[in-house]
């Protein structure tokens, strides 16, 4: 369980990801990832807990520090109406859960920023804890359903190099 | 019927045919790589796997983000690189000599037929040639050097047509800001565009690039460009190796359901795009009387030669507005010499231009050369999202060449028309 971050604003790379600590460890890049549209992100988000995005998550550049900051920083899964595909290859490469919301963000009230929810990872499902109500997602196809259950790209090719 | 974006799918799958939806894995015929998301990130990955990059051959190292070094960890990140290169026998090896999107094509690495891969979200400037590229992260990139394979999902072709030719002073940057405003910056949905129309092959290879390099701005996975005879003569001129059956992959074909696009480049106006999207564009005029503090010309979008020599054609003469600074950040050391064996540079410098390093410089943010809060930017660049040039609160617009250098004359957004003819 943790708490839904809604951005009702377009996320890109670089909001995620600032270049001025591109060349920072992971840990120091993390504390500003998203700091241009919300500052206390960072700082307050807590492992479980859920982004919800509109259209175009994660837009712009191809640095996978966007999606990697949001795994380090626990992030459970990202739902959005619609993802940038550079940003959604990168995050299932990483073992970041992504889910698109087939519907638009306005056909659901209850999706507030704060709300408390979790994700059925194997039923493609947002769990609103606090009204007791699934929203359906769209399920990922099954081989990159695969690639994330293994953890990413990485443990996927140690599978099959057989690297123990 | 089959595509272009099919064809070259189809070929590097092995492939007779493929259809729209079909998720295949594609040999790679190249992959670039660049010192932010390159050896840095691929190497331990690679470690890991115990593996060396599948062929040394098809790979391609380019140093232009941390361009020049200014600290220890840059210096650290250029020595890793440098490093990773030699111990991997990587011949194509490009230290510090401009931008991996404008420096490899120059080169002759990308010719028609090609499936390529790059670390960077403007890989698919290697459309304008007729290969099939897109960009990937760093995970996905070590994956491909491992391997030599990344699987793709066939892409629907949306079909943007230019018809009739561009007026005097309005280059492929306005077609492609315009097309930002109409189609969105998720218009691309992620399938394969490709442009097409008299007033697209009306352009030169460095133009018919700043097209496919915006392709990532409207969230296209490619943006490609049938090969044609300007392309071929661009390939042999690098010293290229144009193959005997490139004219195969002068297609035209559109996607079954048609989609396509159609703009009348004759009737375009100079544009310009408002903070923080690309798709915030209209007609420069819809922005005249805002003052601006920098004029940009960079980036692999905005500062090859003929971007240079855009901005000289109305800098010549002229000077800089009191109170703007005019940086010019040539895309490539070709491109910059080219432009001061004619000349352009001398211009640009009376003019009152200052010159940074060939490399990705304020565009990606990550130098020492930044915006400062509230200040006002007019770059010729891709990107102005929120804070990517700076300060969270800097104001980036967007415009080609000509209207940046218009505008830095007169020290506010300017229609170049105005300037020139008026």
């Amino acid at each position: 369980m943790g708490r839904l971050w809604k951005f009702e604003e377009t996320i890109d790379t670089d909001v995620l990801a600032p270049g001025p600590y591109m060349n920072s460890p992971l840990s120091e890049l993390a504390r500003h990832c998203l700091e241009a549209v919300r500052p206390e992100f960072a700082t307050s988000v807590k492992v479980g807990d859920v982004l919800l995005v509109g259209e175009d998550m994660g837009v712009g550049s191809s640095r996978e520090q966007a999606a990697e900051v949001l795994k380090y920083l626990g992030i459970q899964a990202v739902v959005a109406t619609s993802f940038a595909g550079i940003f959604y290859r990168n995050a299932i490469n990483l073992g970041l859960p992504v889910f698109v919301l087939p519907s638009y963000l306005a056909d659901f009230p209850q999706l507030k920023d704060g709300a408390q929810v979790s994700v059925d990872f194997d039923g493609a499902k947002l769990k609103l804890i606090d009204f007791d109500k699934d929203i359906n997602l769209e399920p990922l196809p099954n081989f990159l359903r695969d690639l994330v259950a293994d953890g990413g790209l990485v443990p996927h090719l140690e599978k099959r190099f057989a690297v123990s | 019927m089959t595509t272009l974006a099919q064809k070259l799918i189809a070929d590097a799958a092995g492939r007779e045919n493929v259809a729209v939806g079909d998720v295949v894995v594609c040999h790679v015929s190249l992959a670039m790589i660049h010192d932010s998301g390159g050896p840095r990130r691929v190497k331990p990955i690679l470690e890991k796997l115990n593996r060396k990059v599948w062929d040394a051959e098809r790979v391609v190292v380019v140093t232009d983000h941390y361009v020049p070094v200014f600290d220890d960890q840059t210096r650290a990140i250029q020595k890793l690189t440098r490093d990773w290169v030699y111990d991997q026998e990587i011949k194509n090896f490009y230290e510090e000599q401009g931008i991996c999107h404008v420096v490899v094509p120059e080169n002759g690495h990308i010719v028609p037929g090609m499936f390529c891969v790059g670390g960077d979200s403007h890989s698919p400037t290697g459309g304008a040639f007729g290969a099939y590229m897109f960009g990937v992260g760093a995970t996905e990139m070590a994956g491909v050097l491992a391997t030599g394979e990344i699987w793709v999902k066939v892409p629907k072709t949306i079909m943007i047509e230019w018809r009739n030719s561009l007026s005097p002073l309005v280059t492929a940057k306005d077609m492609m800001l315009k097309t930002c405003r109409s189609i969105g910056l998720g218009g691309g949905r992620y399938q394969a565009i490709q442009y097409a129309g008299q007033a697209v092959y009306n352009l030169s290879m460095q133009e018919r690039m700043t097209m496919s390099n915006m392709a990532a701005e409207l969230g296209a996975q490619a943006g490609l460009i049938a090969p044609d005879e300007i392309t071929a003569g661009y390939i042999k001129n690098a010293g290229g190796r144009l193959p005997e059956d490139w004219q195969s992959y002068r297609i035209e074909t559109h996607d079954a359901d048609g989609e396509a696009l159609r703009f009348d480049a004759a009737s375009l106006a100079p544009q310009i795009a408002a903070p923080h999207s690309p798709a915030n564009a209209d007609d420069a005029e819809a922005f005249r009387n805002i003052p601006l503090d920098i004029a940009y010309i960079g980036a692999c979008t905005g500062a090859k030669y003929v971007d240079l020599k855009a901005a000289a054609t109305v800098l010549s003469g002229r000077s800089v507005a009191k109170g703007v600074t005019l940086k010019v950040a040539p895309a490539s050391l070709l491109d910059q010499k080219q432009a001061e064996a004619d000349g352009t540079m001398q211009i640009l410098e009376e003019a009152g231009a200052q010159f940074l390093p060939t490399s990705c410089g304020i565009c990606a943010g990550y130098g020492t050369d930044r915006l400062l809060e509230d200040q006002v930017c007019l770059s010729s660049t891709a990107r102005n999202f929120r804070g990517r040039m700076g300060a969270a609160n800097s104001k980036v617009y967007l415009a080609s060449p000509y209207t940046v250098a218009a505008s830095a004359i007169t020290g506010e957004m300017t229609d170049p028309r105005h300037l020139m003819e008026g």
